[in-house]
């Protein structure tokens, strides 16, 4: 029977039903299900978060100025994200204002973590969806060698350097030891690249391995230490001297231009490796046009690196805020994390319990109260589900809305929300990646014009990373090295009781932090976190979230290879560690695909 | 400092999330290295916590590899034990226990393919009692495990030159640069956390339930 969503989307559940739990290549555990129709099409699609997450109630009753070490813990991936928008909620609270070089820190360090992710998220979690790594084996490199040069002048490209990697992913298959390549759906039809890009695009994927740690030395001079750099309540926790000598204390002259160089090398990679591959890549899946689900509808930021110290105002955010409802890009709507109609979050169908569970919450009242009960569909028992009733609860994820409507938040969200506005930054390289690959605009809302987004946006944070390390260093021979306030250090300077909000947006998507401080103490603490927002369940209007939209109506070319499923899933680049939280060892390596 | 270049590079990695109780031990055990012992600059401690591809890189610098974690080995809990070398794999990750992004495997796994593992590798694993306590720390014995975790990698090192100085008073907690932040130092993370009736501990029941069965 097929029913018509609020949010205009609609649902057929009477197919066979697929179950892929785990779904792998993510941080986190999560579980999808999906109806297929006679021709493999998905009709419905399930989401559901398999962890709790107690974040907000380990922080209870401890001092503010800690939060974001705890915060820092939840999660392997956006450690730095959760820092930064923890210290934010606190001095909004606490009323602190950071010095104009704190701001240019923290932004390098968020920019950072972008372009990380980013290239991370796209070689070594996401290209595997579209890459077959079992046909670069069988490639030409002289091919490889052609195709390389005539999309970048990146100098590592003759036909004997991939012939090497080629040998050396051989030997290395050979021996048996697939590691990161075990468990691909290799050889299945969906893979549409010829054996030299396949090639192409394995040997960036160890290229980028290599320079990844690269990138990182930033959070480690400017945080202190890597893995969870050091973050402060007031400002950053790093002293400059540029007179300074020796590898112990303050950021001195050499460890400013060590970061100067590491920012030229990142702008290099970005620019000539992963946006020509993303570009190169795309252009043999043009006709793979789905996944788009909310992203031409409902999108939602809530804007980030602060051109300025201690302004909040939309204006002064270079990654835009805002919000864009019923496909209508000519009208941006303000976002006001601090009003209790605009995001609320509800779980009439997550495993959470509120006393009336018709009404949403605001992050400030907000309840965590786990209620782990199953619908009376439910096939299977309570600890070995074989299908979820998606009409009761089934996630330990809340279901967030910004003034009623599901919104997909993370890369594509912005940069439509800066399409829209009209800033040349977003729009003229939107433009130029539609126009290069012959699509139209609308081309832009699918899986692909996701990864496409969140290529673009790695070179984008690359670039202005430049321009806050040519800020902060302008700042410096100036004269001035201030890099924290403490003059509300001390609790005896603060309110008796006070509330605030952090803001950031984190490489996933839209992340805040919501603490409510009394005697010095933390009393509550909410975090709505990105894939809150995509991955999140139905809600009493049965609005459905980003991840079942984007699945719905896509093709699968062999039910029990959920490649396709996959593919859109990691596009959102989804991270459950912090949205929900494990319990215990379960999630075995091979994922179970079973079909009904 | 190059009288040191005849010492293999030596790492002592701590994995897990401290968040979790007994998830914590990997980490645990690199903090109390590093408050007890000092090394020269071939010796690196490193808190790894939940991280995955970042940590290849620190795998790749080293010859000689000490990981401690906490290890479904499926024996009593509490119970240390050691695996050596081609073995280490197996038992990173065969259950994944962690929130690894990438689990523990798989960054060996990538650094193989790169062409820099380790020439010796020794796992340090003590079997969990408890991972659902949130929030919680060590259970009493898993916590017992640290000093013979660490009295077994300097047995495991020893062949190899690799000088462990012991300080004569522990350093403070919170005063290394290499550890966690202050307020995660094992007793300040003990002594304030919330109360079972301020902060909800337990979870999911199908994994409990699961727990129970097996």
């Amino acid at each position: 029977m097929t029913v018509k969503t609020a949010n205009g989307f609609s649902l057929d559940d009477s197919g066979r039903r697929v179950v892929v739990d785990p779904v792998t290549r993510i941080e986190g555990h999560m579980r999808c299900e999906v109806n297929l129709d006679d021709d493999n099409v998905i009709r419905n699609a399930v989401s559901t978060g398999t962890m709790w997450r107690g974040l907000e109630v380990i922080l209870r009753g401890r001092d503010p100025r800690d939060a974001w070490a705890f915060t820092e813990r939840i999660c392997g991936v956006c450690t730095g994200t959760h820092a930064l928008t923890s210290v934010r909620a606190v001095e909004d609270a606490l009323g602190i204002a950071i010095p104009e070089n704190a701001n240019s820190i923290r932004n390098i360090m968020q920019l950072t973590l972008q372009v990380h992710d980013h290239l991370v998220h796209f070689y070594h979690l996401h290209a595997l969806d579209w890459v077959d790594v079992v046909s670069a084996l069988d490639a030409d490199p002289r091919e490889t060698s052609r195709l390389a040069q005539s999309i970048s002048a990146w100098p590592l490209s003759s036909p004997g350097y991939f012939r090497d990697v080629q040998n050396r992913v051989k030997r290395f298959v050979e021996s048996g030891q697939l590691g990161p390549f075990m468990n691909g759906y290799w050889g299945n039809p969906a893979y549409k690249l010829p054996p030299e890009a396949n090639l192409l695009a394995l040997t960036h994927y160890l290229e980028a391995l290599d320079f990844q740690k690269e990138i990182v030395k930033i959070h480690t001079v400017y945080g202190g230490k890597n893995p969870h750099p050091n973050w402060l309540v007031g400002g950053v926790p790093c002293a400059i001297n540029v007179d300074g000598t020796g590898a112990v204390g303050a950021v001195n002259m050499e460890r400013l231009n060590l970061i100067s160089s590491i920012i030229d090398r990142t702008i290099e990679f970005i620019d000539q490796v992963y946006v020509p591959d993303l570009i190169a890549i795309a252009g043999f899946y043009k006709d793979w046009t789905y996944g788009g689900g909310l992203s031409s509808q409902a999108v939602l930021s809530y804007g980030d690196i602060p051109e300025h110290a201690n302004d909040d105002s939309a204006e002064n955010q270079l990654l835009p805020r805002g919000a864009i409802i019923n496909g209508r890009l000519d009208e941006i709507h303000d976002v006001d994390l601090r009003d209790p109609d605009e995001i609320q979050e509800f779980v009439d169908h997550a495993w959470f319990s509120y006393p009336d569970e018709s009404r949403g919450l605001h992050p400030w009242d907000g309840i965590t109260e786990p209620d782990f009960t199953l619908g009376p569909n439910t096939k299977g028992t309570r600890t070995r589900i074989e299908q979820i009733d998606e009409r009761a609860k089934y996630s330990w994820i809340k279901a967030p809305r910004w003034r009623g409507h599901a919104m997909e938040v993370g890369p594509l969200a912005r940069w439509t929300i800066g399409y829209a506005q009209g800033i040349a930054e977003f729009k003229e390289p939107i433009d130029k990646v539609l126009t290069d690959l012959g699509l139209p605009f609308e081309a832009l809302f699918s899986t692909l014009g996701r990864t496409a987004a969140r290529g673009l946006e790695a070179s984008w944070a690359a670039h202005k990373l430049r321009h806050f390390q040519d800020k902060l260093m302008a700042a410096i021979a100036a004269g001035d090295t201030t890099t924290a306030n403490v003059e509300r250090w001390e609790p005896s300077t603060w309110p008796k009781r006070a509330k605030g909000v952090g803001t950031s947006e984190a490489p996933r998507g839209a992340l805040g932090h919501w603490v409510v401080i009394g005697s010095g103490k933390i009393e509550n603490y909410q975090a709505v976190v990105p894939t809150t927002w995509n991955g999140s369940p139905r809600d009493p209007a049965g609005n459905i979230g980003a991840f079942e939209a984007a699945l719905l109506n896509t093709p699968v070319a062999r039910a029990d290879e959920p490649l396709e499923i996959l593919r859109t899933l990691h596009s959102f680049d989804p991270c459950l560690a912090c949205s929900t939280h494990v319990m215990g060892p379960g999630g075995e390596e091979l994922t179970r695909v079973k079909v009904r | 400092m190059s009288a040191a270049s005849d010492s293999p590079r030596t790492l002592l990695l701590g994995i897990g999330n401290l968040l979790w109780a007994d998830e914590g031990f990997g980490v645990r055990v690199v903090e109390h290295i590093a408050r007890h012992y000092r090394f020269g600059p071939e010796v690196r401690l490193l808190d790894g916590g939940t991280q995955g591809i970042y940590l290849v890189d620190q795998v790749r610098w080293a010859e000689l590899l000490v990981i401690f974690d906490a290890v479904d080995y499926g024996l009593a809990p509490g119970t240390l034990e050691l695996v050596e070398g081609e073995a280490v794999p197996r038992f990173l990750g065969a259950r994944k226990m962690s929130l690894h992004q990438t689990g523990f495997q798989e960054v060996l796994a990538l650094a193989a393919l790169l062409g820099d593992l380790p020439e010796r590798m020794l796992l340090v694993g003590v079997q969990p009692a408890e991972l659902e306590d949130f929030g919680g720390s060590l259970t009493p014995g898993v916590r017992a495990m640290i000093e013979p975790a660490v009295a077994a990698a300097r047995d495991w090192l020893a062949p190899h030159g690799v000088a462990w100085t012991a300080l004569a008073q522990p350093s403070e907690p919170g005063a290394l640069a290499d550890l966690p932040h202050g307020a995660l130092e094992l007793e300040r993370y003990e002594r304030e956390r919330p109360s079972a009736e301020q902060a909800c501990r337990s979870g999911d029941a199908r994994v409990l339930e699961r727990l129970r069965e097996d």
